[in-house]
């Protein structure tokens, strides 16, 4: 199977890269390109560790086909802080304790800014929720709901 | 995982003719959610996989006065977005809300996870308790089959190895109708259901008596089950505890559940009895509202 | 086990500890910048893949390689016959006992039988792992498959397969004997047992079953082999301990410790999973035939098929009162898997299941059971939630038989402080009886509970944890910085803990401490990130290398004052010459004279401290369960825990949330499903259902503070212990929902509505 030549657009920056089809968007992120900071967990979208956005949609980059980027806009944990410094979201994560390993907070940090963007201020409930495809083993998750609600607050959707 | 060839058919005659090339040896990729795991676990070696996603008809969904037309591979999430499908088809919405979590169901179509014929797909029991019906394309044209006939066995489907997905047509609900789907997991989310249940009902003017009922189970057959004696038996029948417990009776007579990592026999009759009570309930309150 | 020590005086007040500095690593942490095992790509690196038995016990008749090593981009194919031979086989373990490293070795890679669905026997390394992964697939192996053994009852009757003609007994933290063809055996008993239970006037007795649950990290395992020399491997990975992966390798590749380097990647999670070789003795044979570095990363199914769990087990509790409530006499006999070979948490598990009350006759009989699972690992108080399940579950029989109030039952029973142990040591300090009073006055206990089908429950947990070798070394930069290096892997923030910890010593503002986690090349010797013990004994390290500093630093300040050492105090951030008030120099100041006077400055120490502060944490649950399905749902959870000093109590709170957490997905959902023909039929994060965080409330924390005399700030153990009540808390609250008395876990809904409607059926 020969390689497929993919232009795609990735946290705001065009990139090309080959690729076979059966390899997935996580591993072209990961191998091709090298942004490490999308996780895999499990390999089959439950752990929600790969949670990327794909063409303005969240999705777990192991459930996309690396080729299928082709034309596609494509934004990752590497995106979210800017030259300004942090988002929000990574400060309250930190400030607010969400996180013990780290090895789930990037996932966390893309599915958590996709909630705020269509729900500035969302309930508890609704962010567990939306949440509930990115599996954390070590908080119980409290910690991270809480930096969450506070991300919101700054962001100032409370 | 295997190699395989890609394409992306831009048109549908264009994906028609590749299939009628390949066969079986093709699948047609739309969300991914299942092709690409059951590829990833060796379960699908398909020589070519065929991206639906660049054929716009297939990414279209029309709500009108006569219903609700879904492309093959509409996603679950553009269903809940739209405000319009979500207060026309509660109980569709309710199935598409829980398939995976918020990133699948960004991926995840309607289309695929009938196409998947899995026994506890969340959207079939829907789709056939809301009387849906499944437009197929082929060399020949298109054909009409009711969601009930296109899964045959787990993983296999009516369509033939050179038909593709053309559309799912939920009709208009009717006036004084009302529909739920509810499934039940041992977690809140994330899980495949161990027992499911798709309702809708007709009532009569006064709210008091089921004109007619459809009632579809998922997770308790080798395929969903269209468990039409059970939605029968309303017809008539005035709107009581006593005659949704005789569905739910009827709904448990019809399950053919088995016992697995997921769920015992028992169990699962007992969940579909339940299910069958409270999602009746609830679509005659929506019937009623 | 020895009695904890007590060190000096404990330190009461703090200007460090207690608060909530953000952590170090955290920046990269949220941008993704931090690298973890997975991150490392090596120029000219392959892939590994490995191939796993189907069946759970058989003997390896053949492997045929040869298809699978001609294919395209394949660069190396290992089974285990290219695995060294071990030089030295059985080595001393702690307590008397003794491990075999065959076994660990073997584990890694089968020889001429395989143990368990999902154990290794070949290997290959290619250009990429899908290229590995196919060629995996066209290895020919010729089985003959051997009868399974599935279960514990199943495994220790009498002409059941016997899994090892030969065995080293198991000696997890403490030694069994071998006792039965597929079992070790722990044996305790004081006090006339029998004699006593027949005369108490209230006896229960239970039967309880569990099932295997996983540690659940999401990371899964990976490493990356590299021969930087013919004789010099260097090997990046993800570990609780990197000296412990340096010296299994030692061992299985028959090197000297000195030419391994372990470097520690971040860590992905381990709670216990990841501080033992699995693929990197693999990693490294292959990177040695291939010759070029070779990195292993499991797929979730492997890490589920192959790796962890903590055992089924099965425990019959009998267990009397008098009418007072005084407990008397308790007969607890324990089967826990040990897996394929031995060494499972069977001593913990049954130290653990009593030692928070006092017991005048006690018969504890436990055994390690060999039988054809993946070889059971420590989680997080291994075997302790077990046995608290059925021990605490019994209790709480009792006391409503004897109707008596749960907690007062407790308090009545609870080990206190200079209580005797079963150990036959007096109790260090405890706040045993001061947790036990906390829920009858906490705010959630006295809350009203309403609604149908609600109930509420408690249970207490107890764990020993762990002391052994840390070591530490700290530099002073010429600017006043700081460096600290330990050998300890963080999973949880520990830099920040012992970071912390040093600032505190140092007087110093602990944004000046940078914590690094060093290789074996770089620090001293230090044991895994295990039993609670990080925060706990490598904080006693930096204490001890920061005192050396600052002795070395006022050497140094006698030096530039021209006067004597012990002329020289230190406090506060300030040396200071006693009797002259003009006389002082901060502690950045005379970190800038460094090079007048000698050089640069760096103190390190290595403890192995005894002192261990046992952890003690109790639950208060509220549940509802829904009668017609069986389902229950956490409405409300409070976790109260003694931790002597919290260092970070954010990352105290994390710790118990945590674990309360791993504790409930125990408790109703988790659980290893295997076929009859032993073959794990749920290797997959859909149907291994941990909790998501729609399934949990907010865990509520109240944290409890009874100083650890064997730590200069008081500090215990904090990580392990919240796990452990959970389970039996739940169902407690089970039981005063709808009044069944559930006896296995998990809890989950087909259980539980079982339970419910033999209930009906009986009424």
């Amino acid at each position: 199977m020969s390689k497929v030549h993919v232009t795609t657009t990735v946290n705001g920056e065009e990139k090309e890269f080959l690729a076979e089809p059966r390899q997935s968007l996580l591993e072209v992120l990961r191998d091709e390109l090298h942004l490490t900071g999308t996780k895999e967990g499990c390999n089959d979208g439950n752990c929600g560790a790969c949670s990327v956005v794909f063409d303005g949609t969240l999705v777990c980059a192991c459930c996309v086909l690396g080729v299928e980027a082709n034309g596609k806009r494509v934004e990752t944990v590497e995106g979210m802080a800017t030259r300004e410094g942090l988002h929000p979201l990574q400060q309250a994560f930190l400030e607010e304790t969400g996180m013990q390993c780290g090895i789930c907070t990037p996932g966390f940090l893309m599915a958590s800014n996709e909630l705020l963007k269509s729900n500035p201020n969302p309930s508890e409930q609704e962010i567990r929720f939306w949440l509930a495809n990115n599996l954390c083993r070590c908080t119980g998750y409290d910690k991270i709901v809480k930096s969450v609600q506070k991300a919101a607050a700054v962001m100032g959707g409370a | 995982m295997h190699s395989f060839e890609f394409s992306t058919p831009t048109s549908v005659s264009e994906a028609v003719a590749m299939l009628a090339e390949q066969g079986a040896n093709a699948r047609i990729l739309a969300g991914g959610t299942d092709l690409l795991i059951g590829m990833r676990a060796g379960r699908l070696q398909p020589g070519l996989v065929v991206d639906a996603k660049g054929i716009p008809e297939l990414l279209e969904y029309q709500l009108g006065s006569d219903g609700l037309r879904l492309g093959a591979a509409v996603t679950c999430r553009t269903l809940y977005d739209d405000p319009g499908v979500v207060e026309g088809y509660p109980a569709l919405i309710e199935a598409v809300s829980i398939i995976g979590g918020i990133p699948t169901q960004g991926r995840a179509t309607v289309g695929g996870n009938l196409c998947n014929a899995a026994p506890s797909g969340d959207t079939i029991p829907a789709l056939i308790a809301l009387g849906a019906v499944a437009t197929l394309i082929g060399p020949d044209g298109p054909r009409q089959l009711p969601v009930e006939a296109i899964c045959l066995a787990p993983g296999r489907t009516a369509l033939a190895a050179n038909e593709l997905l053309l559309s799912i047509h939920i009709p208009a609900p009717v006036a004084n109708s009302g529909a739920c789907y509810q499934r039940f997991i041992p977690r809140n989310e994330m899980d495949i259901a161990v027992a499911s249940v798709g309702s809708s009902v007709v009532l009569s003017a006064d709210g008091g008596t089921f004109e007619s009922a459809r009632i579809a189970l998922g997770s308790v057959g080798p395929t969903p089950i269209f468990a039409q004696a059970a939605g029968a038996l309303l017809a008539g029948q005035p709107v009581s505890d006593a005659s949704l417990q005789q569905a739910a009776d009827a709904a448990e007579a019809a399950a053919t559940p088995i016992n697995d990592m997921r769920g015992t026999i028992e169990q699962r009759k007992q969940l579909i009895n339940v299910l069958t009570r409270r999602t009746l309930r609830e679509a005659v309150s929506r019937a009623q509202a | 086990m020895n009695a904890p020590e007590s060190g000096g005086k404990v330190k009461t007040e703090f200007t460090v500890l207690g608060t909530t500095p953000m952590r170090q690593d955290g920046m990269e942490k949220v941008t993704g910048a931090a690298r973890f095992g997975d991150d490392i790509h090596l120029p000219g690196m392959l892939h590994g893949k490995l191939l796993r038995s189907p069946h759970a016990h058989a003997r390896i008749k053949s492997i045929d390689t040869r298809k699978a090593a001609a294919m395209k981009g394949v660069r190396a194919v290992i089974t285990g016959a290219d695995m060294p031979t071990l030089n030295a086989g059985i080595i001393a373990a702690g307590e008397g006992g003794e491990v075999n490293m065959q076994d660990i070795a073997d584990n890694c890679m089968a020889r001429d039988r395989v143990f368990y669905d999902g154990h290794v026997l070949a290997a290959v390394a290619a250009d990429n792992p899908h290229i590995a992964e196919a060629a995996c697939g066209l290895i020919e192996v010729e089985y003959e498959l051997l009868e399974p053994v599935l279960n514990v009852h199943d495994a220790i009757k009498a002409g059941a397969p016997v899994l090892h003609e030969e065995y080293t007994p198991g000696a997890f933290l403490f030694p069994t004997q071998k006792a039965l063809p597929n079992a070790g055996r722990l044996f305790l008993e004081h006090g006339d047992v029998d004699g006593a239970l027949a005369a108490c006037d209230f006896v229960v007795e239970r039967e309880f079953s569990t099932k295997a649950v996983h540690q659940g990290y999401i990371e899964p395992h990976v490493t990356t082999a590299e021969w930087t020399s013919e004789e010099t491997l260097t090997i990046h990975t993800s570990t609780q301990g990197a000296f412990a992966i340096r010296d299994f390798l030692a061992s299985f590749m028959n090197m000297p410790l000195s030419k391994i380097k372990v470097i520690p990647m971040e860590i992905g999670g381990g709670f216990g999973g990841k501080d033992v070789v699995y693929i990197d003795s693999v990693a490294a044979v292959l990177a040695r035939k291939s010759g070029r570095p070779v990195k292993i990363f499991m797929s979730r199914s492997e890490v589920l098929r192959g790796t962890g769990p903590s055992p089924e087990t099965f425990i019959r509790v009998k267990m009397g009162c008098n009418k007072a409530g005084q407990l008397q006499a308790a007969d607890i006999y324990l089967l826990y898997e040990a897996g394929a070979y031995p060494g499972g948490p069977i001593a913990p598990g049954t130290l653990c299941s009593l030692t928070r009350y006092n017991v005048p006759n006690v018969r504890l009989d436990g055994y390690d059971v060999f039988l054809n699972k993946p070889k059971m690992k420590p989680y997080r108080a291994p075997g302790a939630t077990q046995s608290n399940f059925a021990a605490e579950s019994t209790l709480a029989d009792l006391a409503e038989k004897a109707g008596i109030d749960p907690i007062e039952m407790r308090l009545i029973n609870a080990l206190k402080p200079g209580d005797m142990m079963p150990m036959g040591f007096p109790c260090p300090p405890l706040g045993s009886i001061e947790m036990l009073n906390a829920i009858k006055t906490h705010p959630h206990y006295t809350a009203p509970l309403e609604g149908e089908n609600r109930g509420r429950g408690i249970a207490y947990g107890f764990w020993f944890g762990a002391g052994l070798a840390s070591s530490a070394e700290i530099r002073a930069n010429s600017d006043g910085t700081v460096n600290l290096t330990t050998g300890s892997a963080d999973l949880s923030g520990t830099r920040n803990t012992l970071g912390m910890q040093a600032a505190e010593q140092l007087g110093i503002d602990p944004a000046l401490i940078t914590t690094n986690v060093g290789d074996t090349d770089s620090v001293g010797y230090t044991f895994q990130s295990v039993g609670s013990r990080t925060t706990f004994a490598t904080g006693i390290a930096v204490i001890s290398a920061c005192k050396k500093l600052i002795g070395e630093m006022a050497r140094r300040a006698a030096m530039v004052w021209e006067v004597d050492a012990a002329e020289v105090v230190y406090a506060e951030g300030m040396f200071r010459l006693k009797g002259d008030a003009d006389k002082r120099m901060t502690f950045g100041e005379l970190c800038a004279k460094a090079d007048h006077t000698g050089g640069p400055l760096l103190a390190d120490a290595s403890e192995f401290p005894e002192g261990v502060g046992f952890q003690i944490a109790a639950n208060i649950v509220d549940v509802e369960v829904d009668p017609e399905t069986g389902k229950v749902d956490i409405l409300r959870f409070t976790a109260l825990q003694d931790v002597g000093k919290a260092v970070h109590p954010d990352y105290v709170e994390g710790q118990m949330q945590g674990g309360s957490v791993q504790g409930i997905g125990w408790a109703l959902n988790e659980e290893y499903v295997f076929d009859d023909q032993g073959r794990l039929s749920n290797p997959t994060l859909l149907d291994y259902r941990m909790p998501t965080a729609l399934d949990v409330p907010n865990i509520d924390c109240t944290i409890l503070e009874t100083p650890n005399p064997g730590h200069p700030f008081g500090v215990r153990g904090v990580g392990e212990v919240p796990i452990v009540p959970p389970p039996a808390a739940i169902r407690d609250a089970i039981k005063n929902a709808v009044g069944i008395h559930l006896c296995e876990l998990p809890m989950k809904p087909a259980v539980v509505l079982k339970a419910i409607r033999d209930q009906q059926g009986n009424s």
